[in-house]
């Protein structure tokens, strides 16, 4: 099943990956990184690899897995 | 498992300054996958504008020159009429391109260089504070427009677009936007075209990018890109417009 | 690169009273006669000293008295696969000569006062991004639109910076036709080897006027020998084949950063100072009384020291050829040698008083320093200039 990995550091949970995930995969994280910044997480279910996260991400954070 | 999205190799690994749900990430990002995927990073030459994009060849990893504010198209011109196998790009905000480099921008369109400009409109000025861009919209309230933009002491949104494709020097204008990921992998086609016009030797291209400040507009990233789509889009309608 | 055959031949065509200000004379054809005298204006022997160089970039917007030079370019450039651009502005051309220089490209502009004025921005970011340019200013009367008659009054703003932020320009300035072909190959060089800006301190009279020059066949003595070839530039910004990316940018984003830019800069100037100060001295050993005088007020000077000399006035003469870095050097040796025998410094400028204040500070108080000056298009006359010195000479 296709994945998606987030590096945290680098986001800065803008949630615009949350807003278009069409599967719901993305939430927020309940930790802080090292910047103060609530970065998401990646539930691990259903991904569809359709890339949207990674597309619209502002900071390149998010790698897509097929 | 492969890797089916990464960080393109012309965008250097390292954090941006950019607020969080900034849209210069995005094109920064696009132009990168470009380069890589035309093959052209050996022969760009990027201008960097001043405003929030100032530090933007930080991130490239290709030469870059700056340029005064504004004037990003006339140090685009030099560069590129004595290295003409160059692929020379500007990279300019709506202050830049539209306001203090109005004339700079406005000329070297209608010499016809053979250039391509990625402009950001995201009607708000980002590095000064969030002051009047000439791209803000009517009612808009900024730093400068404390009650919203009036048209009788503040004029007009500034539609640059529109008024290049008037020229005879300008080959290609388009206006794309980055609020989905729909939209982003529409603009891709559009500076990917942009870039091409420039190998192939047309003329001047521009695209102009709707992108979100949700800084200086006060909101969410994600109410931002929702603003841009809905609010933006009515003054500065996207598509092809030359 | 620099084509050391080429020396323009120029056919005077006909001499055009009234009317339209186009050029009176054309290049015709580049021969191979080495030596040869021609007659040209003081602008034009800028532009084709510039083309000699290797300048291969010219951009400029129109003004007077100074539009000889784009027009020149413009007939010049494209025989030779180089660029001329007639900009929107002057701020554009000046942005424009940032990105051939960044490129790699020896590129010039030229322009008079209040254009130059406009040139500003781009001199301090070309200054800040150390970049080589030669710029040209053929001075005309200020403040404001002034007028197109000749003046010195943008010593001030050509020496001391003249835009924001801690830097300076080399400014030379010509006296003659000959000298201006001359320091503006040199110019070329100067700004290849400190990667800053050169100006060219001209001014309306000078520009106009027409003279012989020679073009010399050996031109070791103009070329310090840099190459201008852009393959050892490796700062330009080419694309970044089989090298790391090149940055051309005057911005540090970091606090310290811009201090350590600034720091690395004045070493820079420090050494422009103590290598490059010229000047042309006469009847110095002998003299009383020195007149300061630059560009074409050195050469009205001239004259009258002559008339002097006949009536045994002790007058001689410094004549900047660096304006800056000001040859403070040879008036300090003057003094040190011949101190209490010079009692009088005479700064003649066509301006209300500019570069008499770097005589002052050169000077220190071990002389007299006067000023005789004039602005707006007057020219101090020999005459003037006699008159004063005499009434100096009773007080000595």
């Amino acid at each position: 099943m296709p994945k998606i990995t987030i590096d945290k550091e680098r986001c800065k949970g803008c949630q615009l990956c949350i807003l278009y995930c069409p599967k719901g995969q993305i939430r927020p994280d309940k930790n802080l990184n090292k910047k103060g910044i609530q970065p998401v997480v990646f539930l691990g279910g259903d991904c569809s690899g359709c890339k949207f996260c990674a597309i619209i991400c502002p900071d390149a954070a998010i790698e897509v897995y097929k | 498992m492969d890797k089916i999205f990464g960080r393109p190799k012309s965008l250097r690994d390292i954090p941006t300054h950019y607020c969080s749900g900034c849209g210069h990430g995005i094109a920064h990002r696009l132009i990168s996958e470009v380069v890589d995927e035309l093959d052209i990073r050996e022969r760009i030459i990027g201008v960097a504008p001043i405003g929030c994009a100032v530090i933007a060849y930080d991130y490239w990893d290709f030469d870059c020159c700056e340029a005064a504010h504004g004037r990003a198209l006339a140090v685009a011109t030099g560069i590129k009429r004595v290295r003409p196998e160059a692929i020379v790009f500007t990279y300019q905000g709506d202050g830049d391109l539209v306001a203090i480099g109005c004339a700079e921008t406005i000329h070297a369109a209608n010499r016809g260089e053979n250039l391509t400009t990625v402009f950001i409109n995201n009607a708000v000025y980002g590095m000064t504070g969030g002051q009047m861009a000439p791209t803000t919209l009517l009612n808009q309230k900024t730093a400068t427009t404390p009650f919203g933009r009036d048209a009788k002491s503040a004029g007009y949104p500034l539609k640059i677009s529109e008024l290049l494709a008037q020229l005879s020097g300008v080959y290609y204008v388009e206006r794309v936007s980055t609020d989905s990921p729909v939209k982003v992998l529409a603009a891709k086609r559009a500076i990917k075209q942009a870039f091409i016009n420039q190998i192939e030797g047309k003329g001047f291209s521009l695209v102009e990018i709707l992108s979100a400040c949700p800084t200086y507009l006060g909101m969410k990233p994600t109410a931002a890109v929702k603003w841009v789509r809905e609010e933006m889009t009515k003054e500065f309608p996207l598509g092809k417009i030359k | 690169m620099r084509n050391q055959k080429l020396v323009p031949k120029v056919e005077i065509l006909h001499r055009e009273t009234s009317g339209s200000r186009r050029s009176s004379y054309k290049v015709t054809a580049f021969g191979k006669t080495r030596n040869q005298k021609i007659l040209i204006s003081g602008n034009e022997a800028i532009a084709e000293a510039a083309v000699q160089a290797g300048c291969r970039f010219y951009a400029g917007y129109p003004i007077t008295p100074q539009n000889e030079i784009p027009a020149y370019m413009a007939k010049r450039m494209p025989g030779i696969g180089g660029v001329f651009i007639q900009s929107e502005s002057e701020l554009a051309a000046i942005s424009m000569v940032m990105g051939a220089s960044a490129a790699g490209a020896r590129a010039m502009t030229s322009s008079s006062s209040p254009g130059i004025s406009l040139k500003q921005e781009g001199i301090s970011y070309i200054a800040g991004a150390e970049l080589p340019a030669v710029i040209v200013n053929v001075m005309r009367a200020g403040p404001g639109l002034g007028n197109i008659w000749p003046a010195q009054s943008d010593y001030f703003q050509a020496v001391k910076g003249g835009g924001h932020g801690d830097y300076h320009n080399i400014v030379l300035a010509p006296s003659s036709a000959q000298e201006a072909f001359d320091l503006t190959m040199f110019a070329f060089d100067l700004a290849d080897k400190y990667r800053n800006p050169v100006m060219i301190l001209s001014d309306g009279m000078s520009g106009q006027m027409m003279e012989p020059i020679v073009i010399p066949e050996d031109r070791k003595n103009l070329l310090s020998g840099i190459c201008c070839l852009t393959s050892e530039k490796k700062w330009a910004v080419t694309g970044c084949k089989d090298r790391l990316p090149n940055l051309v940018a005057s911005f540090r984003m970091c606090l310290g950063d811009t201090e350590k830019l600034n720091q690395h800069l004045q070493g820079k100037y420090k050494q422009i100072l103590a290598d490059e100060q010229r000047c042309e001295s006469v009847g110095i050993d002998e003299a009383e009384i020195i007149i300061v005088a630059y560009g074409i007020m050195a050469r009205i000077a001239k004259g009258a020291i002559k008339t002097l000399k006949a009536k045994n006035i002790k007058v001689g003469l410094i004549r900047p050829i660096t304006l800056w870095p000001f040859p403070e050097t040879q008036i300090t040796q003057i003094l040190k040698h011949r101190l209490g025998r010079v009692k009088y410094f005479l700064v003649v400028e066509m301006s209300y008083g500019q570069m008499v204040e770097d005589v002052r500070l050169a000077v220190n108080g071990k002389a007299k320093v006067e000023f005789l000056g004039r602005a707006g298009g007057g020219v101090p006359t020999e005459e003037e200039i006699i008159k004063r010195l005499e009434v100096i000479s009773d007080k000595l």
